[in-house]
């Protein structure tokens, strides 16, 4: 019996220290950390994060989603959207591509040359941030308006600029512009300058070590820009209203539609719109992450 | 190729790096530059490569006038401390970078081209590391690698600036004696910077040593350690102690007593004796260096004993055996075996 | 001189020769002028082209006057919530280790991949005609669609992650070293968070701060959903800007424009005094948008 008691002690204390090793191994939302508040700050982050952002998109998710397959299918395929939709990306496509181009080359401007006024080019790359797009909007209008300072320059040679798709690519440049610059500049800044050094070494001209050696190694941050500059683009509504011209399967963009049948009191319309515009970006999105995922694999630097 | 560094003046924005260098390195030799940060080592290597320009003086490789030559003109292969390679490029292609990028007049064609770097890969003993990226190695692989880089251009002189600075001592080890072996096999014209001693000790033919934009001394390992031709190159190299004596009647004094070393020559007056901690003999009567036991400490297979002399003026290292019985004493006399006199200026 | 001479080829080794420097310098000054800074001068020059008078007289007009009102107003309530949440957000997610943080930062970015329409149009869903909300809250009095609420909460969405992106990556370049250090000393939360943290992130605060205040007070799309345009009631600068225009009453749509570049101006110019003279606690911030 006492045989028996002690075992069975001994049992029990084993059976306890398994259960106390195991709780410490537990799976634990958070590490410990002596500084308060989390509580508060991640509650509120979290309460004011669902009421903003979260419960109105879901809403908009469940609007659509009470449509069903046929009838979600017949309002995104109607022509008009289509058409704005194929508006909205292909400008949106072009301008990001013009944006690489003087994008890279105005980072590589930027972090490479000393020249008189580089600090205030610098700042006014923010100026799309900064500046409201209405305010841009009108402004981009008044330049290119056949009537304009740019506008009547082209207009003798039948060029239309405002109130076709041109315009709309121009607007979309305008507020790509820094995304693009702003993505390429840090990563350019921080090419060692031995990479260069060291391609020169090896014989490459100037050309080669640009086109083969420094370029490439900006690849995952320019595709990232691109994106991000695309994604703003798609969406972009302000900028764009003023100059587009806004003929429907021509110069209507998507976001527009959206406002038109919200006036219609179509709020169906406007809702497949916004879901067939949200699946589009959210996408994008996750592009954005699987590149930088896996340029850190791959190369061990991102962005 | 002999590399042959003339009267080289370098300033940068009016501050000079160096100061008229001249220099004669030998074909096929392995040369270390050392000297400490801001000794203008990397600087004279650069001015080789051609990645800085001379303010003046000339660079010849050979018989020709490199100075006027840019660096991808000259055909050198550079090695820099962090590796530089191109970190969006497979190992493979960082190391036939070099000859994709000739003129294809003198591009070999592809399948030579890669052959070639399979070869250098496997001499860097890189075997089978040919599509992983630079990230997934280790810094001795990559350093490595960029050795095979710089080794595919069949360069002229091989030019590496602090090679295993950036590495753990244990890989700098392997490394070391790895890059001699691959010096001996290849026999290039090799010049290495360095502020490690022992690395330069231990690797290079001869040393060059550098101290604020100047050459203080060039010559073998054993001479510059046997024979350092001043109080800096005795006190950068190696472990040194040193002492202020006064020379009269061709003898050194401490505090009015002759401690039993002739003088070299007529110098009379103050001077500084070195000696080298480890190259001294005990001794218990006569004329010597007497000295009053104010540390003892173990360092491994040695003792370290610091010695008060002349009443606590100064102080000096000698090292002992750890299990010498003189390390219990609490008085010391010793004579150093081998040891240089500099006369103090002024 | 043959010492120069080398001096320039050897030059040319890691950069572009001069020529080709000025060129591409010059490309993108002429870009930059075209793209950017015409845009700006135009919204002055159209502003003032019948004289200063003119433009007051826009300025003073009763509507402008209403829009400008309605405008500091709903900067004035959403910078403010957007500022508590930014610093909650940056203190939850810096301070602290805990599961999903990724996932969370990439949600606090999400309203910037949202087109500003679908930001003002989830509010119309919520709120609108067909809601169950809308009309309930009708039932009390309170109006939130083409009212001050529904303008508010549209700038809100729109304006959300700007000082949260702008405080996570400097709080957790920060680390938790010096609020440690805080507390062991006796300090308990509050006061760590005024006298240790706040110290530190007050730079990078301020210029998420005036993004955040720059896109609120200029936003358009979102508002424009959700306003109802009735005009000096639910009109924005932005939205008033855009009336203006389409009645083809160009002078007072610049007049009110040049306001809000004028805004634009002083953004720029305080950021890039900060980025200047605080770089360094900027420092892991990469570029702001």
């Amino acid at each position: 019996m006492a045989a028996f008691s002690t075992r069975f002690t001994f049992r029990r204390g084993n059976r306890r220290m398994v259960l106390t090793t195991r709780k410490r191994a537990r799976w634990r939302f958070r590490q410990p950390s002596v500084i308060p508040g989390f509580g508060l700050t991640f509650g509120f982050m979290i309460a004011y994060f669902s009421l903003i952002i979260l419960i109105p998109l879901i809403a908009l998710g469940i609007r659509s989603a009470g449509l069903g397959f046929d009838g979600f299918w017949r309002y995104a395929t109607d022509p008009r959207v289509l058409g704005a939709l194929r508006v909205s990306f292909s400008t949106a496509l072009i301008a990001a591509l013009v944006n690489v181009v003087f994008g890279t080359l105005l980072a590589w401007v930027l972090v490479r040359y000393r020249f008189p006024g580089r600090r205030i080019v610098d700042a006014i790359i923010d100026l799309p941030f900064a500046l409201p797009t209405a305010v841009a909007g009108i402004a981009l209008t008044a330049i290119y308006a056949p009537n304009g300072p740019i506008g009547a320059f082209f207009a003798p040679f039948g060029i239309r600029l405002a109130y076709t798709p041109a315009g709309i690519v121009i607007a979309l440049i305008f507020v790509g512009l820094p995304f693009m610059v702003r993505t390429v500049q840090p990563v350019l800044e921080e090419v060692q300058h031995e990479i260069e050094e060291a391609a020169a070494t090896l014989g490459a001209n100037r050309w080669q070590t640009v086109t083969r050696v420094l370029l490439p190694g900006l690849t995952p941050a320019i595709l990232t820009g691109f994106a991000l500059a695309f994604a703003r683009a798609v969406g972009e509504y302000g900028s764009v209203v003023f100059i587009a011209g806004n003929i429907p399967l021509v110069s209507e963009i998507a976001p527009l539609l959206i406002v038109i049948r919200l006036e219609e009191f179509n709020y169906v319309g406007a809702t497949v719109i916004a879901a067939v515009m949200l699946m589009i970006s959210f996408a994008l999105l996750f592009i954005i992450n699987l590149i930088q995922a896996w340029s850190r694999r791959r190369f061990g630097y991102a962005l | 190729m002999e590399v042959r560094v003339a009267n080289v003046r370098k300033e940068f924005d009016r501050f000079p790096a160096l100061h008229d260098i001249s220099l004669d390195i030998r074909s096929g030799e392995l040369i270390a530059l050392l000297g400490p940060s801001g000794s203008g080592k990397t600087t004279l290597l650069r001015l080789i490569a051609g990645l800085e320009a001379p303010t003046e003086g000339a660079i010849y490789f050979g018989e020709e006038d490199a100075s006027y030559k840019s660096v991808q003109e000259r055909n050198v292969g550079f090695v820099f401390q962090h590796y530089a390679l191109f970190r969006h490029m497979t190992i493979l292609e960082n190391i036939s970078f070099g000859l994709k990028v000739r003129p294809s007049a003198t591009r070999p064609p592809k399948g030579e081209i890669r052959r070639r770097a399979l070869e250098l890969l496997d001499l860097v003993q890189l075997s089978g590391l040919e599509k992983r990226y630079p990230n997934q190695l280790s810094g001795g692989q990559r350093q490595r690698v960029a050795l095979a880089r710089a080794l595919a251009i069949e360069p002229r002189v091989l030019l590496l600036d602090e090679p295993f600075g950036a590495l753990d001592a244990q890989v700098r080890r392997e490394l070391r004696k790895w890059l001699r072996e691959i010096h001996d096999n290849t026999n290039h014209t090799t010049v290495f910077v360095t502020h490690d001693q022992e690395e330069a000790l231990e690797l290079a033919d001869r040393l060059v040593v550098m101290s604020q934009g100047m050459i203080e001394q060039v010559g073998s390992p054993d001479d510059v350690y046997d024979k350092p031709n001043s109080p800096f190159v005795f006190g950068f190299i190696g472990e040194s102690s040193y002492l202020p004596v006064e020379v009269e009647n061709k003898e050194l004094w401490v505090g009015g007593r002759a401690i039993g070393l002739p003088a070299p020559d007529e110098t009379t007056g103050a001077a500084l004796l070195y000696f080298r901690p480890h190259d001294v003999e005990l001794v218990e009567d006569g004329a010597a260096l007497a000295g009053v036991v104010a540390a003892s400490r173990r360092v491994g297979g040695t003792r370290r004993v610091e010695l008060e002399i002349g009443g606590g003026k100064e102080r000096v290292e000698i090292d002992l055996p750890f299990d010498h019985p003189a390390g219990e004493k609490s008085r010391i006399a010793f004579r150093p075996k081998r040891w240089r006199l500099f006369p103090v200026k002024g | 001189m043959p010492s120069s001479a080398a001096q320039r080829r050897v030059r040319a080794a890691t950069s572009e020769s001069r020529p080709v420097q000025w060129v591409l310098i010059g490309i993108s000054l002429v870009f930059i002028a075209v793209i950017l800074v015409l845009p700006l001068t135009t919204v002055f020059a159209e502003a003032f082209r019948r004289g200063p008078d003119e433009f007051l007289k826009a300025l003073a007009d009763k509507d402008a006057q209403a829009a400008i009102r309605l405008t500091l107003l709903v900067a004035a309530i959403s910078v403010p919530l957007n500022i508590v949440f930014g610093v909650c957000a940056a203190w939850a997610i810096a301070k602290y280790e805990f599961k999903g943080k990724a996932f969370l930062i990439t949600l606090i970015d999400l309203p910037f991949s949202v087109s500003p329409v679908i930001s003002g149009l989830v509010y119309v869903l919520l709120f609108g005609a067909g809601s169950m909300l809308g009309p309930w809250l009708r039932s009390y009095g309170i109006e939130v669609l083409f009212a001050v609420p529904g303008i508010v909460l549209a700038t809100i969405f729109v304006t959300f992650p700007f000082v949260a992106r702008e405080l996570i990556p400097l709080m957790q370049v920060q680390g938790t070293g010096d609020e440690e250090a805080a507390i062991s000393l006796g300090a308990n939360g509050w006061q760590t968070f005024w006298r240790v943290t706040l110290p530190n992130i007050k730079w990078g605060l301020l210029y998420g701060v005036l993004l955040c205040n720059a896109r609120a007070m200029g936003e358009f799309g979102a508002v424009t959903v959700v306003s109802g345009r009735i005009r000096g009631q639910t009109t924005t600068m932005p939205l008033q800007i855009e009336i203006l225009y389409n009645e083809y009453n160009a002078v007072a749509a610049f007049s009110l424009a040049a306001m809000l570049a004028l805004l634009a101006l002083v953004t720029l110019v305080l950021k890039s005094i900060l980025e200047w003279r605080f770089g360094d606690e900027l420092a892991a911030t990469n570029g702001g948008h």
